[in-house]
């Protein structure tokens, strides 16, 4: 089903057939919605640059979690408070040692992979439920940890450090519009990553252990090597995440989120997207995000018809909302967005066949 | 004169107090096709699960090469030319009929991750080769029209034959097959027999097989071991194993009696 290429195009070679850009066609019109995404926030600065920005980086933190969620199925409850260790690695390393962005992005990476390690080793032992209440822990210890160790460094209990504006080639980052040129970057190159990963054997390793992890054993998979490399890879992920989420809003802590409610909202979101798919991502993060934004202007507009409940309506309608959207999603679309772009896909290349 | 290759010694397996396999021995001859038969419950598929580490007997020894399977890691069994399939299906319901063949690569990828996630050089070379000889098995096992369906949604017939091309493409030098033919028709049998014997001939591979179809079994196999409640009962080539009186009395036992019985009556 998801197989069928549009006709007339026939593959001569297994490199030619595991290509993702199968053609000069494609090729060209990926390089053409890279330069319109690039140019995009200077359509409308006020909205697009800040949205588009959020967009970039829950991207990436979701195709972290796609890895291991959707691909090694360790269902992970951690994935902001692993944002938040590279958020905080990010800035921290621009203060005190005054590394430039282009290295506190990857250290970023590191050292949140590190950290996702040790909340991985429990996958040795559980898995399932009892593993989503180890990743649960890292999601409560990592944020009690930055507010009560290290304050001179980490914050304390006001949550929150200042960090510096990035500088890129003599180029301070300092409007949504030129941060976008770096977060949009840094995404092209992890979607690259983790494509890549699903059509190797890091990734078939992966959904072997997802789908039967006795016989992946039988075969040779190292279980466990294999889920810590899940990890590190979805936090590594998490971490460039965070890293540029902090250097966007210019503050890092657990004042600017991080919370459990985020890492939910992920996991909600890749579902909607599509778990395990290499579209996920991108729909799940793209649909949310604009419907939280319709939430804010729907709810706006009823508490001006409704001015007696304006206050319950202003604050409570954009979470009601989005339960609602992920119950809807639930029961009409299980199998995520990706599942029926791919129906469309296949319908469109079987017309007039096709209902 | 053949050699052993996979040596069974003395092996006991029990689950609490549930005695599984009592003290089995036997060997299994270099290109040879084994078969191992016996009623439900026999303790068939536990031996099978012993070769190949899935479980660990309390004693004996399972002599490989210069390797004893019962003291080797899980994963480092299929690395030694072991493989196997399985009586309930495994296979990755979610992946396609290529990719659950090129998983099997597993084993015979020298790429690291970091490779992987650049698909570059080594990474990309060792991709393309392996999908050429993994075509090779999907061809061989005449599969080509469903290599790019999503495994779950085939019918059980061809995901018993995926799943022998996955243990195909281990490059096993010994493979243990867990009723392959269960649950299939006459025409499906037939299919799968033909693919046991040519892999047996034409690749050289040493077969264990567990079936319950006699027909097959006695038809294909050099040797058979008989098991009845977790002991072996019976052992020799099929002619040896029809007539022997044990054997006869644990498939036909109780009946045979009875029939006597009403007759006397």
């Amino acid at each position: 089903m998801a197989s069928i290429k549009p006709a007339g195009e026939f593959n001569t070679a297994y490199e030619q057939d595991m290509r993702f850009l199968r053609n000069p066609r494609m090729i060209i019109l990926a390089i053409i919605a890279i330069a319109v995404t690039y140019y995009l926030p200077n359509l409308s600065p006020g909205y697009l640059g800040p949205t588009l920005n959020l967009l970039a980086y829950t991207i990436i933190a979701l195709q972290g979690l796609n890895i291991l969620t959707g691909l090694c199925g360790q269902i992970s409850l951690g994935q902001a408070a692993f944002m938040l260790v590279g958020a905080y690695a990010s800035a921290l390393l621009m203060i005190h040692i005054n590394w430039p962005i282009w290295l506190t992005i990857p250290a970023a990476g590191l050292v949140a992979g590190g950290v996702g390690l040790i909340f991985g080793l429990p996958s040795l032992r559980v898995k399932g439920f009892y593993l989503t209440m180890a990743t649960l822990a890292a999601q409560f210890i990592i944020p009690w940890l930055t507010r009560n160790i290290a304050p001179e460094y980490l914050g304390g209990t006001s949550g929150s450090i200042e960090v510096p504006v990035p500088v890129i080639f003599g180029v301070a980052l300092n409007d949504p519009v030129k941060f976008f040129y770096l977060s949009f970057t840094v995404l092209i190159i992890t979607t690259i990553l983790t494509n890549n990963v699903t059509r190797t054997k890091l990734g078939r390793a992966f959904v072997s252990i997802r789908d039967n992890d006795l016989a992946a054993e039988l075969l040779g998979v190292n279980l466990f090597s294999y889920k810590l490399r899940a990890f590190f890879i979805a936090a590594a992920l998490a971490g460039v995440a965070g890293a540029l989420k902090a250097h966007y809003q210019r503050g890092v802590g657990t004042e600017f989120g991080y919370g459990l409610g985020e890492s939910i909202i992920l996991l909600g979101m890749l579902v909607i997207g599509g778990l395990g798919t290499r579209l996920g991502p991108f729909f799940g993060a793209v649909t949310l995000i604009l419907l939280e934004d319709v939430a804010i202007e729907m709810g706006a507009r009823l508490a001006e018809i409704f001015p007696d409940q304006s206050a319950q309506l202003l604050t409570s309608f954009r979470p009601i909302f989005f339960g609602a959207v992920l119950i809807l999603f639930l029961i009409f679309e299980p199998r995520g967005l990706a599942h029926r772009w791919n129906l469309i896909k296949a319908a469109w290349r079987l017309r007039p066949f096709a209902r | 004169m053949t050699s052993v290759l996979l040596d069974v010694s003395n092996i006991s397996l029990s689950f609490g107090n549930n005695r599984v396999l009592h003290d089995i021995n036997f060997a299994v001859l270099e290109h040879s096709i084994h078969a191992i038969i016996g009623p439900n419950g026999a303790g068939k598929t536990s031996l099978l699960n012993c070769i190949s580490g899935f479980y660990r007997p309390q004693e004996g020894s399972i002599t490989f090469g210069e390797h004893d399977l019962t003291k080797t890691p899980t994963t480092q069994i299929a690395p030694l030319g072991i493989a196997r399939t399985f009586q309930n299906i495994a296979l990755y319901t979610g992946l396609n009929t290529v990719d659950n063949l090129m998983a099997a690569r597993h084993i015979h990828m020298k790429q690291n991750s970091i490779q992987s996630m650049l698909y570059w050089g080594r990474a990309k070379r060792e991709e393309i080769e392996n999908r050429r000889f993994v075509e090779e098995i999907i061809d061989f096992l005449e599969i080509t029209e469903i290599r790019e369906s999503i495994v779950g949604t085939l019918p059980y017939g061809l995901r018993k034959r995926i799943e022998l091309g996955r243990a195909l493409a281990l490059e096993p030098t010994v493979l243990l097959l867990d009723e392959p033919m269960a649950g299939m028709n006459a025409d499906e049998k037939e299919d799968m027999a033909r693919f046991v014997l040519d892999i047996h001939e034409r690749k050289g591979v040493t077969i264990v097989l567990i079936e319950h179809d006699m027909g097959v079994v006695m038809d294909i196999s050099d040797q058979v071991v008989v098991l009845d409640f977790g002991r072996k009962i019976g052992e020799g080539t099929p002619d040896e194993v029809k007539n022997d009186p044990g054997v006869i009395r644990a498939y036909l036992g109780e009946a045979h009696r009875v029939s006597e019985t009403v007759a006397d009556g």
